[in-house]
């Protein structure tokens, strides 16, 4: 008899909600990182991979703001100018990228899945906290491919509807995961632009607050790295930026994200205020 | 050793559809009716969280009467099939007719090789960007497949219902209309109208992007209800 279509399983080998253990079942090759990385012990990747850089998420008083910039790096050559390291995780969470820019997107995109056939199947959303433990395991199952120069490490921020506020979490190639109180920045110019937020930070920024904040912060850490992109005012690239509040996740428009550095730059690439 | 008494297929055959056919009659109707700005869904469930429809994909929902495990359990292997699908390929490429297909195979084998058949009918819809492609599978326990026009009805009074939709089915109607409509043909001539508490009601917006499946409840369907039309 032909494998079934829909198949079905046997008592304690039902994955449940959870779609990436229906994708062992069925599909293992199409899970992430079992293609890359293996048992061996830790070697350099033998070809320059495309490394996405710096992102950050900052709390404000109604939610969250995440942003990143717009390069990506395979050694020393711009692999490219347009890369998006911000993407939704669901209507009110969403996901950042540093790291090995194919497994990141891929891991991105088997979270959305995730967390949308969760609450397809159960009927109801994750909790914010659930969520983050979800991305938490795929950042873990990732570690034999990290181990071999394929590094993730998203940050996770979202808008928790259950206790009214927002809040951060980042991760480690060993799926550690922190949860931030105020903000936190990743990738090559991760430094830089957490120095910045650090020093203006406050409880209770406002939302255009925040997007400053974090457009400031990302083009003061491409003034100091080299593989984080600055405002690119020849081609009008700018970096992306979303936020999540209590009306969900918003990605800025690139005409908003533009006037608002037009804005703080004066209209000069040397920068106010850098 | 004893011999088994000889049955022939077609007795074997009208039996079980006929014990599915009646757990399905036990059960209570549910509609589904294109209209101008996307599909409704209504049937008849009081409970509040044992639901029969469900979001399957972005422009696909899934409706089921007769037996609650067994249409649940076709649910989640639908959901799991097109999120397999649409994480393997791509989003555009999950579409209601694939998964009709699935679950007619599914419910074909399990009616002719099981040792009781699912007693249930579902239905697979998916929303187009205009009614003219918005499709309507209503999927029966030995997996007959009905590819439908304009409305379905599914579940044991299905004759008399799609009866008085018949006439009354206008492919005008907005979200509101269809979602009265169904109500009152769901309650019949000789019952009092169903209220909100006895309803489960869901649309499939013809909405551009994303995922199309609402559900209406609570105070929003108490004001489609009650508004005129």
């Amino acid at each position: 008899m032909a494998e079934p279509l829909l198949p079905s399983f046997g008592a304690g080998l039902d994955p449940g909600p959870s779609f990436v253990d229906y994708l062992r079942r069925v599909a293992p090759h199409n899970v992430p990182g079992t293609g890359s990385g293996g048992s061996g012990p830790p070697v350099s990747p033998p070809v320059e991979i495309t490394q996405a850089t710096t992102v950050l998420a900052i709390r404000y008083a109604d939610g969250v703001v995440m942003a990143g910039d717009r390069r990506a790096t395979a050694g020393m050559t711009i692999a490219s100018r347009r890369i998006e390291k911000v993407f939704p995780a669901d209507d009110h969470s969403g996901v950042a990228i540093a790291g090995a820019a194919g497994p990141s997107v891929d891991m991105v995109r088997l979270f959305q899945v995730q967390l949308e056939h969760y609450e397809k199947i159960e009927g109801e959303q994750l909790s914010l906290e659930g969520k983050a433990n979800q991305l938490s395991q795929l950042v873990k199952g990732n570690l034999p491919a990290a181990l071999q120069g394929f590094v993730v490490v998203p940050l996770f921020a979202g808008y928790d509807e259950r206790r009214g506020h927002g809040r951060v979490f980042s991760f480690d190639v060993t799926g550690g995961r922190y949860e931030e109180t105020d903000f936190q920045a990743h990738g090559s110019g991760g430094v830089h632009a957490r120095n910045w937020i650090k020093a203006s930070w406050r409880d209770g920024l406002t939302g255009p607050e925040a997007t400053e904040l974090a457009l400031r912060s990302l083009f003061a850490a491409a003034d100091e790295d080299a593989a984080t992109g600055g405002p690119d005012l020849i081609r009008r690239i700018f970096p992306t930026v979303a936020t999540i509040s209590a009306d969900g996740y918003r990605a800025l428009t690139d005409d908003e994200v533009e006037q608002q550095a037009d804005d703080l730059l004066g209209g000069r690439e040397e920068g106010a205020g850098l | 050793m004893t011999m088994p008494f000889y049955v022939s297929p077609e007795q074997v055959m009208k039996d079980r559809a006929d014990y599915a056919r009646k757990g399905i009659a036990r059960g209570r109707s549910l509609v589904a009716l294109e209209a101008a700005d996307g599909i409704a869904i209504v049937a008849e469930n009081p409970s509040r969280t044992l639901f029969k429809i469900s979001e399957i994909y972005d422009r696909i929902a899934f409706a089921g009467v007769g037996k609650y495990n067994e249409f649940e359990m076709l649910k989640i292997a639908g959901v799991r099939h097109a999120d397999l699908k649409g994480y393997s390929y791509s989003r555009e490429d999950v579409n209601a007719r694939s998964l009709a297909n699935a679950y007619a195979q599914t419910l074909g084998q399990v009616f002719t090789h099981e040792m009781k058949p699912y007693e249930v009918e579902i239905l697979v819809a998916q929303v187009g960007d205009a009614p003219e492609h918005d499709e309507l599978f209503h999927i029966l326990y030995d997996g007959t497949v009905m590819d439908e026009e304009g409305f379905t009805v599914l579940g044991g009074q299905a004759d008399t219902v799609a009866e008085s939709l018949t006439s009354r089915f206008e492919s005008s109607l907005d979200h509101g209309g269809a979602v009265r409509l169904g109500a009152s043909v769901l309650s019949g001539a000789d019952r009092p109208p169903l209220a909100a508490a006895q309803l489960e009601v869901a649309v499939l917006d013809r909405a551009p992007t994303g995922r199309a499946f609402r559900r209406v409840k609570g105070a929003d369907l108490e004001t489609i209800l009650s508004a005129d039309g």
